[in-house]
């Protein structure tokens, strides 16, 4: 199974609403995930500060109780501000800094954290347990925001860990959510790993994010990216894959995998079902629709 | 006699299918704030009417025998999924598997109907207002499928002795489907199917498709190797 949440706000008023927003839905589909569940939140001011890069990291079981003086250590010269939010095993380390140098500055201090996301405005959370227990320990519902995705997994292709578990964030401020199995990912990973891309697990769907990653790395849009993602994966999917400026749904062609968009002029919202997005203001008027097998919809910021 | 007010935002559908299943339940039942709960209305065995007042999430109306119910919103997966009798109608659209394997039993979907629709029906009669999503009668052993819109995809595909009714187009037929002459006979049964629902279009406006007879389950030669 797996649940699926994306939530899209068109009007700025309903920002500091995001988290109260998400959480309901992640509690009406915990059911189809309880083993593990992940964020990315676009635009929150605690978890990625504005005007700073934030770099999500896995640090388990728990966040080394130097890890600011680590930090501060690993990049001597910089004296600007240096934030981080740990929830759980998931840390947000925010810094004014390029994201690649902050990247790196978070390796030389704690080599062990597994890189969930990066960007500027972005930030992953995910661990392993009870979707609402990570919600809570996330504090979700204070979260605020433009755009946020959340996954909850009922795991069968790889192992249930943090690190295996979704979102999958692999480009700049770049998320991907995956309800299904790819049958091929094993000779994918194997072209990517051929041409340099490398690889976090052996999670099927991390392949579908590097996939889409290196597509839009190489100048592709969203869009581009995700036909030419139906062309050379094979298997099941629904995926809603989302960057620093869209949001876009897709499923294979046989499409059991279960999807319904809701589209409103105040937001754009997706889930597994409909029971997710029940309660979102204005829904009796929303025009709700199954997306159709192959068809890629992109909405842009 | 009046109805019976369910409001599922204070109880359970458990709590509500528990009622509909007593013997000698009231006739009549309200189900208010459905907000796309799983499994509303399943398993009934009596001539009830159930009304449901909104969006409906899987297996609404499941085994369904003898009773009327009406979604006022859009069903999830399997709606009527295995329905024995009775009728259930969808004011709205359904998703994937709409009337899966149900053998009997009327249902009418005003809107659209996703994949899948009538996937190995065996019996049931389905009449939908807008259009069937691709794979819709995917091994249909029996039944009637009238479809005043168009076709998804694979439509028929290696399907039984169901037959099919299309007014719109049709994208591709699956293996073994074939459109086939209408006939005064499928007339009158169009006219039927299109009175129970309570829809007026033109019975003469609709194409016929069915079963080739030519999969391997058709030919006598292979009744050998059993």
């Amino acid at each position: 199974m797996c649940g699926i949440i994306g939530l899209h706000l068109r009007d700025p008023a309903l920002y500091p609403q995001l988290g109260q927003l998400l959480t309901p839905m992640i509690e009406q589909l915990a059911e189809r995930g309880p083993d593990s569940a992940g964020v990315a939140v676009y635009g929150d001011q605690r978890l990625s500060p504005a005007g700073q890069a934030t770099i999500s990291v896995l640090l388990e079981p728990e966040p080394p109780s130097d890890l600011s003086a680590r930090l501060r250590a690993a990049i001597p010269h910089y004296d600007g501000p240096v934030d981080v939010t740990a929830a759980g095993p998931a840390v947000t380390i925010s810094a004014a800094l390029p994201v690649e140098e902050l990247a790196a500055a978070v390796t030389r201090a704690v080599p062990e954290a597994v890189h969930v996301g990066g960007g500027t405005g972005f930030a992953v959370l995910k661990g392993v347990g009870s979707p609402m227990a990570l919600a809570e320990s996330f504090q979700l519902s204070t979260v605020s925001g433009w755009q946020a995705v959340a996954h909850t997994r009922m795991a069968t292709e790889s192992a249930v860990t943090a690190a295996h578990s979704h979102p999958f964030s692999v480009g700049p401020a770049q998320c991907l959510v995956h309800n299904g199995s790819f049958a091929n990912h094993a000779t994918i990973r194997r072209e990517l790993m051929a041409q340099g891309v490398r690889f976090d697990s052996d999670n099927d769907s991390e392949v579908g994010a590097r996939f889409v990653a290196q597509q839009l790395a190489q100048g592709a849009d969203l869009e581009k990216a995700l036909r030419l993602l139906c062309e050379q994966f094979d298997g099941f999917y629904t995926l809603l894959v989302t960057t620093d400026q869209s949001f876009a749904v897709v499923r294979d062609a046989i499409a059991c995998k279960p999807a319904i968009i809701a589209e409103h002029p105040r937001w754009v919202a997706m889930a597994s079902e409909y029971r997710a997005l029940a309660d979102l203001p204005g829904i009796e008027d929303a025009n709700l629709f199954e997306p159709e097998p192959e068809q890629v919809y992109v909405w842009q910021r | 006699m009046a109805a019976v007010n369910v409001d599922l935002g204070e109880s359970s559908v458990r709590e509500l299918n528990r009622q509909l299943h007593q013997p000698h339940a009231p006739s009549h039942w309200q189900v208010l704030n459905p907000h796309g709960q799983h499994s509303i209305a399943c398993g009934i065995d009596q001539p009830l009417t159930v009304d449901i007042a909104g969006h409906v999430g899987y297996y609404c109306a499941g085994m369904n025998q003898q009773a009327a119910v009406t979604i006022a919103g859009n069903a999830g997966v399997g709606v009527a999924e295995n329905m024995m009798s009775g009728q259930v109608r969808v004011i709205g659209s359904a998703s994937q598997s709409a009337g899966a394997t149900a053998h009997g039993g009327l249902l009418v979907i005003e809107g659209n109907a996703a994949a899948r629709c009538g996937i190995s029906m065996k019996g049931i009669d389905i009449v939908v207002g807008g259009d069937i999503g691709h794979m819709s009668a995917f091994m249909a052993q029996a039944g009637r499928l009238l479809v005043c819109g168009d076709a998804g995809e694979a439509l028929g595909d290696s399907i039984y002795e169901a037959r099919l009714y299309i007014r719109g187009k049709v994208a591709s037929l699956g293996a073994d489907c074939v459109e086939k002459v209408v006939r005064e006979e499928h007339l009158t049964e169009i006219r039927e199917l299109l009175t129970k629902a309570g829809m007026d279009e033109d019975p003469a406006a609709f194409r016929r498709y069915g079963s080739a007879r030519e999969l391997y389950h058709f030919k006598v030669d292979n009744a050998s190797a059993y």
